[in-house]
């Protein structure tokens, strides 16, 4: 696609435009709706869907396996009580954050280049929310008493233990999921009902009739609508700010060395934007290519994404940089050693590679060339959303794996099932988006709708 | 499992291929058995088929003997599931209960466990007419109330069932009846010949009953012959007393008259007879109150490092044939006139022995000096002389009678036996216990020969290597089943009365013997008790004396007395042969195994040995220098080849242990041990050659390129620096009484306000001043709270559940480290980390401040562990309790709940002991009394470093150990503000070696 | 007046600006029951059909403070009343452990309000709704702007009305049937 004229970043002053040219309201409306409609289901998406069935399966075993033996089926033991599970659930969350980012944070700061990518970035947050809410009920030694940690009034008399950062999470999560899927939602009404009304056959008329709630559009309904988004905006950015803060407390709460840090907040947070970018890019990418929707997702938005990227990025790279210095400076031996331990130690790999993916790739976005060039930041949204993991990995795995007592240190190997779960919950997040992107619209119709109304403005002055 | 295997961070290990190389008959169905320990589904699968544990031998085809096997097994099974049976006999509870022992619903009844023949007291734990629980005997001088792990395992080995459970003939089941006739038919035909091939083999007997019954029995077959036989034996002790009295004496030592203690490749504090009691004496000379208090002194020079060495304040590391030319060496320095011996190439700092003499004699009469059983005869003989020459006899050491009733050299013994045999010249063959065709030395050939026995007999526990080239094998009882007595190590009569009636129709060699002697009908009570009212015939009311005798466990003042004895002279006068060149290989019995008899209890196998800290496995052992010659690392498969057998060993590098020297453990590989024991290891005994049972030279090893996962419940050994375990030497702890507790904050910061407990407050002291690392804490603890074993591959991956555990780290150079010990268990921190951070509140703070774990509301995230700075929580990743075995139900603590997969787990404090306590009190209406209460840990502690009880109570003896200055909390910058505390470690070093040490 | 057969009349119109015009026209001349429809929201719109100001802010606050007021006594009543025990030596009000969930349970209570609130003031979800009845009006939902007056609004008259509507430019004018 490099040689069509929108890809080009022309070194004139104004930058590229967030929609293609010689667009209205009609040619927006039919082109997204006529994914879902009309056009006959692609090769690839039966192909690309099997797949990740495929791989949805593969999870279902795993985690069957797991329920009939128990966790010992895993790497983990005593000291390192937390693996995978832990680990991809902490990344999981993280990707969320970006979709509700998009939608809320840029809402609120009327980016408008959001437009054409909010609906797809938030379907990922619920989806990643998904994947990421499976590992907390199954890393329980005991997880068919997982509703134990609701607060419910039982007959043992019984609450959870409200002091606990795991309770908290349970509550911030669940939390996040509701929100995100009726922000979702109401972003996806007035759409729904245009896929209605412009629906061939009867079922597809009466399925998207009943979800559309019979909206129709009328102006007064558009203002409740809108003053709603609003609020829900307002409501969501704090929201997914407190989301990311509350896991990170599942770590900054303890006393375990790597984990017991003020700054993991702001910097989880950041990591989670971060991650989430990543995995935006990784998916709009390929999507707009197959799609054919370069008008809509255009280089402009690939670059600012881009730039959202490397900012995050630095963030992360300060995070990094204050945990190495807070453990000089606390003059903890505890904290020393396992700075050193993980820079140094046998988990010493896994660091540096963390490093390379986190810190050093990103800078690359420096460069508006690579900024330009769709397969660079293809490649650097990967490696990051690799290093994210990796930087998950090292919190988790090589804080406890030497903590305080030397008699009780020891070594973490994941398991084939370890793997198999992880790969798994990737299988199901792309299951879920191949549904999405095939019977809802992955664009916002009546936003683009609303965005030629503001570019023909723009043309008329 | 291999895939846990291969993620237990070892590299990958062929095992079967490494077994291979092995010897014939040496090939090991380990992941078997430790598949049924994980429990696996596979394994779970099996159990849940129609017949029970053992029934379905996990794949192997199901015989028509195993079958039969199973049925008799479900029977007994069904009996014992059903109600247990009491003894028929009247058997009599021991109801005075002095200050130390627990009260509460159970029956506690006195009896012994023996080891080799020396007996300790014990008083076993009754529910409903189950044993449960095994403790020490405070009555009983080889015990006072402690005992050693063997005998806190002892009720693992009566419920195992792996036990045989029915006579076998030739293959097929057996009955007692049928094995009566043919035995009186093989006795009638050697009555012809007086038993000229009559021969008898028993492990060493210290029984008088028994005796007198061997004596019965041979005086009807004059030509007969007794042999005794331990893989493990004393010879080397009773020769060394030959040549140095003319006659067996048993030596005693009185350890708490000794102010200066010379250990000679001995471990005289955690093996041998009075073990238990001597590590007691030892630990009170040591005991530091305050400034003013004085320590004792011990000096070790041993070949492999043990427990003992690691409570020296001097040691020196020493090849164990060389230690004959120290002994010398220092003998002359003191005076005694002996040739000299051969150059030592260990390294002796020159002022050691000169100042280890002075130190000596400067407490002449109050000094010991102690040789290692496996050390030959003539450095006992030394030994004596050096002591005498210190005039300690009779004051720090006395000899009395030898406690063994028929005291001979059993190699000796054994060797005519193996010649008889071979020379076809023994027609009937009865073996009462042991495993010689296992245990014998190799080039003995029992497998080969024993076939030859017209009529062989074997009376065991288990159905193993010898029953099966046996003609009959026969179920013995076990000692919780059987009535008996055996001698204490001082001689003291020790009885030993049944708690259970045999589970599986066994017999003790007691009623062996009354079947041997047409005795029939006459129950091993009987003869007990007759032969013990013969004796007291000037007792008036015998049934009072029998009475309180069986209620005691002991015979009261039954110790022999003092023996005199006369120093023959001019020993070790002759110059010693030079030593042959070459590595060194050494033999010992394995520290939890012993000599393979224990191999199938699981307790013992998971029991993590001293020092090394290892499971599931025996090594070769060598040090640091001799590995890095030989390019060795630990566990690396290596070969041994001595005397022209070999056998793969896996190597394990040992700080402190001796150059150019390899020791090797007994009692691994065993290929009829059970579900548990058998192929774990490798068997040293296969390389054990008669001439040199103990310590030889010429051994060759190589490299085989294959690597043998070890399973070590510890892998880091340094401190890295953190003040975990506080040592200083007493000099310095005079001058700086407070150097435990530098860093102790005056009032630590705290957000929220302390809480206050009113009423009792729980607490715990350890002294790692009095800690050897033997381990007994660690079974009582397995015992008393019904913790399951995992096996070797989830100790591999870092799973074992012991809910206390005994660290142990190296300071100094690797070569020659100083070693600690530091037992960890559930601090019960006031401010616990682990119980805010539980979602569930699973795991929270009693009234009386106990950190307790709630198993049933327990959903299992594992975030209490992560955050226990201690790692003291172990957590059920599997379903590791055994949930089939019918037979081991009747094991398990009634008063402990069993857990179950996904659960966290950890110490209680023996919340079950204090609760039965407290209700106790409350009924009399009182408050509980100090000392009272006794947790599983403290009460097997034979050097008594654990103190337990109220610290809201000043008066209390906990209190007042704690409020002593060497007084410290583990990791007291976290704030925790444990419970459980430590007094620092002490040494006392000879200020002349330290000196010289120093420049 | 006579009761209409019909619901109202409907135009239709090409651009948000004609229809905004359009709105504010029928305001002026007197009309007061009337209501626009467009594919995507036109600011002003409301305000010339005549709408002024919503209070679904005022219930999202509302349902927020009741969160926080549930979230934090649900977790006080929990620790301190109904089940206190000590945990890790934490006072039973350990309150700065309990910010975390207050917070959640306020957004989660004004994020619920708010969709919901928007619904039922905007009473969907309308299985039914005449202005379905006129064809074209599935365009509106594509890129066609419709104005309606109702046959409630009391200067209603069909023929006046139609003839008013069609004076608005609009491209067609058509009747809305019950």
């Amino acid at each position: 696609m490099a040689d069509s004229p929108t890809d080009k970043l022309t070194e004139q002053r104004q930058p590229v435009p967030i929609l293609g040219p010689g667009h209205d309201y009609a040619s927006v409306t039919d082109k997204i709706s006529a994914i879902v409609l009309t056009r006959k289901t692609p090769k690839w998406w039966i192909l690309g869907f099997a797949g990740a069935f495929a791989l949805v399966m593969l999870l279902l075993y795993a985690i069957t396996y797991l329920f009939a033996v128990g966790v010992g089926i895993w790497g983990i033991q005593i000291p390192v009580g937390w693996g995978f599970a832990i680990i991809n659930f902490v990344w999981w969350i993280g990707i969320g954050h970006a979709g509700t980012l998009i939608s809320a944070i840029l809402l609120l700061l009327r980016q408008q280049w959001r437009t054409s990518i909010n609906r797809f970035a938030e379907a990922m947050t619920l989806f990643a929310v998904a994947c990421a809410g499976i590992f907390p009920l199954i890393h329980m030694g005991r997880p068919w008493l997982a509703y134990w940690m609701f607060p419910y009034p039982d007959t043992m008399k019984m609450w959870p233990n409200f002091r606990s950062p795991l309770v908290w999470d349970v509550f911030a999560v669940s939390t996040y999921a509701t929100v995100s899927l009726l922000f979702w939602f109401v972003g996806l009404l007035p759409d729904l009902a245009t896929l209605r009304d412009r629906a061939k056959n009867r079922p597809a008329k009466i399925i998207y009739g009943i979800l559309a709630m019979g909206w129709r559009g009328s102006a007064v309904h558009w203002y409740r609508h809108e003053t709603a988004s609003l609020l829900l905006a307002g409501l969501a950015t704090p929201l997914v700010l407190s989301v990311h803060t509350v896991v990170s407390f599942d770590f900054a709460f303890t006393i375990v060395p790597g984990w017991h840090s003020t700054i993991f907040p702001p910097y989880f947070v950041a990591g989670a934007i971060y991650a989430g970018f990543a995995m935006v890019l990784t998916l709009s990418i390929p999507v707009r290519k197959l799609f054919g929707l370069e008008d809509f997702i255009t280089m402009r938005h690939l670059d600012n994404m881009g730039k959202v990227l490397l900012a995050t990025g630095l963030i992360v790279g300060y995070g990094y940089m204050m945990e190495a210095f807070f453990a000089y400076y606390s003059g903890s031996q505890y904290e020393r050693y396992m700075m050193l331990n993980r820079m140094g130690g046998r988990y010493a790999v896994v660091y540096w590679c963390l490093v390379a993916c986190n810190i050093v790739t990103p800078q690359f976005l420096w460069s508006r060339k690579v900024r330009a060039s769709v397969g660079g930041l293809f490649a650097i949204a990967m490696v990051v959303n690799v290093g994210m993991w990796l930087e998950r990995f090292v919190i988790v795995v090589t804080s406890l794996h030497r903590d305080f007592l030397p008699s009780s240190w020891g070594m973490y190997y994941p398991t084939r099932w370890d793997i198999a779960t992880f790969v798994g919950t990737i299988g199901l997040f792309l299951a879920l988006l191949f549904l999405f992107i095939r019977f809802l619209p992955l664009i916002s119709i009546f936003e683009m709708r609303s965005l030629v109304n503001e570019e023909d403005k723009k043309a008329a002055e | 499992m291999e895939t846990d295997n291969k993620n237990g961070g070892r590299p990958d290990v062929d095992i079967a291929a490494l077994r291979q190389a092995t010897s014939e008959g040496h090939t090991p169905r380990f992941w078997r058995s430790l598949d049924e320990l994980a429990g696996t589904p596979e394994f779970r699968d099996h159990a849940e088929n129609e017949f029970p544990h053992g029934a379905n031998d996990l794949g192997a085809a199901l015989d028509r003997r195993e079958l039969l096997k199973v049925m008799a097994a479900s029977a007994a099974f069904a009996g014992l599931t059903g109600c247990t049976k009491l003894p028929t006999q009247k058997i009599v509870p021991y109801v005075r209960q002095p200050e130390q022992i627990i009260p509460g619903k159970p029956l506690f009844y006195a009896t012994a466990v023996t080891l080799d023949g020396v007996a300790t007291g014990v008083l076993v734990e009754s529910h409903m007419a189950r044993p449960t629980k095994v403790e020490g005997n405070p009555d009983h001088p080889g015990s006072l109330g402690a005992s050693d792990a063997f005998a806190q395992a002892a009720v693992l080995g009566l419920y195992d069932p792996d036990r045989s459970e029915a006579g076998i003939h030739d293959g097929r089941i057996g009955s007692w009846a049928e094995f009566q006739n043919e035995l009186s038919a093989a006795l009638a035909e050697e009555k012809g010949s007086s038993g000229a091939g009559l021969r008898l083999l028993t492990p060493t007997i210290t029984s008088p009953s028994l005796a007198a019954q061997i004596g019965v029995f041979l005086k009807g077959f004059p030509s007969a012959k007794w042999h005794q036989y331990e893989p493990v034996g004393r010879d080397n002790v009773r020769e060394g007393a030959k040549i140095a009295f003319g006659e067996y004496v048993n030596t005693v030592y009185r350890v708490d008259r000794a102010e200066v203690i010379l250990t000679l490749d001995s471990d005289l504090l955690t093996s041998g007879p009075g073990c238990v009691r001597y590590a007691r004496e030892f630990s009170r000379k040591r005991r530091v109150e305050n400034v003013e208090s004085k320590m004792n002194r011990l000096y070790a020079v041993e070949s492999r490092p043990t427990s003992t060495g690691g409570m020296a304040d001097h040691r020196l590391r020493m090849r164990a044939s060389e230690i004959e030319s120290f002994v010398r060496t220092l003998a002359k320095q003191l005076g005694v006139a002996v040739a000299a011996g051969p150059a030592i190439s260990s390294s002796v700092p020159p002022e050691w022995i000169p100042a280890l003499a002075r130190d000596l004699q400067q407490h002449a009469g109050a000094s010991l000096v102690v040789a290692g059983d496996h050390q030959p005869a003539i450095v006992h003989a030394m030994v004596h002389a050096i002591n005498h020459t210190l005039g300690n006899f009779d004051k720090t050491v006395y000899f009395t009678q030898p406690i063994e009733e028929s005291p001979i050299n059993q190699w000796q013994s054994m060797g005519e036996l193996a010649d008889d045999i071979r020379s076809g010249k023994v027609t009937t063959l009865l073996i009462l216990g042991g495993n010689p065709v296992y245990d014998a030395p190799a080039d003995l050939g029992f497998s080969e020969i024993l076939p030859k026995v017209e009529f062989s007999v074997r009376l065991g526990l288990y159905e193993d290597e010898t029953s099966a080239l046996c003609h009959w094998h026969l179920p013995q009882a076990h000692f919780l089943e059987s009535w008996g007595d055996a001698k204490a190590y001082d001689g003291t009569i020790t009885l030993i009365q049944p708690l259970i009636a045999p589970l599986y129709g066994g017999k003790s060699e007691l009623d062996f013997l009354a079947l041997l002697n047409g005795q029939a009908g006459k129950t091993a009570h009987d003869i007990v008790r007759e032969f013990w009212q013969a004796k007291q015939v000037g007792v008036p009311r015998f049934d009072a004396f029998w009475e309180k005798a069986l209620r005691d466990g002991v015979m009261a003042d039954t110790a022999f007395p003092s023996k005199p004895v006369v120093l023959k002279s001019g020993i070790g006068a002759e110059t010693p042969a030079a030593f042959p060149q070459g590595l060194e290989i050494i033999f010992r019995p394995d520290p939890t195994v012993w000599d393979g008899r224990f191999a199938n209890n699981g307790w013992l196998q998971e029991l993590p040995k001293p020092l090394t800290k290892l499971t599931w496995d025996s090594v070769a052992m060598l040090s640091p220098k001799t590995a890095q010659r030989l390019g060795i690392k630990s566990e690396d498969a290596v070969e041994l080849k001595y005397q022209g057998r070999t056998i793969v060993a896996p190597a394990w590098v040992m700080p402190g242990h001796a150059d150019e020297c390899v020791s090797v453990f007994l009692g691994y590989g065993r290929t009829r041990a059970g579900r548990v024991g058998t192929g774990t290891g490798f068997d040293a005994g296969w390389i054990r050659p008669y001439a040199t049972p103990w310590i030889g030279r010429g051994l060759e090893i190589r490299k085989t390129g294959h690597k043998w996962a070890l399973a070590a419940t510890q892998t880091h050994n340094t401190m890295e620096g953190r003040d975990l375990v506080r040592v200083a030497t007493l000099d310095e702890y005079r001058k700086k009484p407070e150097f435990a507790q530098a860093d102790v904050e005056k009032n630590p910061l705290s957000l929220y306000p302390d809480v206050k407990y009113e009423g009792y407050a729980w607490g715990m002291a350890l002294d790692l001043n009095a800690c050897t690392g033997c381990g007994a804490c660690v079974v009582a603890c397995q015992a008393e709270n019904n913790i399951a074993v995992v096996g070797k591959t989830e100790v591999l991956i870092g799973r074992e559940m012991h809910w206390i555990r005994i660290d142990r780290y190296y300071e100094g150079n690797l070569d020659d480290p100083h070693t600690v010990h530091e037992p960890v268990l559930c601090m019960h921190c006031e401010d616990a980390p682990c119980e805010v951070v539980c979602p569930v509140a699973a795991t929270v703070h009693s009234s009386e401040g106990l950190n307790e774990m709630i198993y049933n509301r327990c959903v299992g995230t594992r975030y209490c562990s992560n955050n226990c700075p201690y790692k003291v929580r172990r957590f059920n990743f599997r379903l590791y309790s055994d949930w089939e075995t019918p037979s081991l139900f009747g094991m398990r603590n009634p008063n402990v709940s069993v857990r179950s997969r996904g659960v966290m787990e950890k110490c209680s404090y023996c919340v079950q002991r204090i609760n039965a306590v407290k209700i106790e009190a409350e009924k009399q209406d009182r408050s509980v009394r100090d000392g009272e209460i006794v947790t599983a840990c403290q009460q097997s502690c034979p050097s008594e470093a654990i103190f337990f009880g109220d610290i809201n109570d000043p008066n209390s003896r906990v209190s007042k150990v704690k409020a002593k200055n060497l007084n410290y909390r583990l990791l007291e910058e976290l704030n925790t503000r444990p419970r459980t505390t430590y007094q620092a470690r002490l040494r006392n070093p000879n200020p002349e070696i330290e000196k010289a040490a120093a420049v | 007046m006579k009761k209409e057969t019909i619901y109202g009349l409907m135009a239709e119109f090409k651009t948000s600006e004609q229809l905004l015009e359009a709105a504010h026209r029928t305001q002026s001349a007197g009309y007061r029951r009337i209501d626009a429809f467009s594919p995507f929201p036109i600011e002003g719109l409301a305000e010339a059909v005549g709408f002024h100001r919503t209070s679904l802010p005022l219930v999202v606050l509302i349902a927020g403070i009741l969160g926080g007021c549930s979230g934090f006594f649900l977790q006080y009543y929990g620790a301190v009343i109904s089940y206190p025990i000590n945990v890790g030596g934490r006072p039973l009000n350990s309150w700065p452990a309990f910010i975390p969930i207050t917070f959640e349970l306020t957004i989660l209570f004004a994020a619920t309000a708010a969709v919901f609130g928007m619904l039922a003031m905007n009473g969907l979800p309308t299985p039914y709704h005449p202005v379905f009845n006129v064809p074209r009006f599935a365009l509106a939902s594509r890129d066609r702007f419709f104005l309606c007056i109702k046959a409630r609004d009391p200067l209603f008259d069909r023929e006046k009305t139609r003839q008013f509507l069609e004076t608005l430019a609009s491209r067609e004018v058509s009747e809305i049937e019950i």
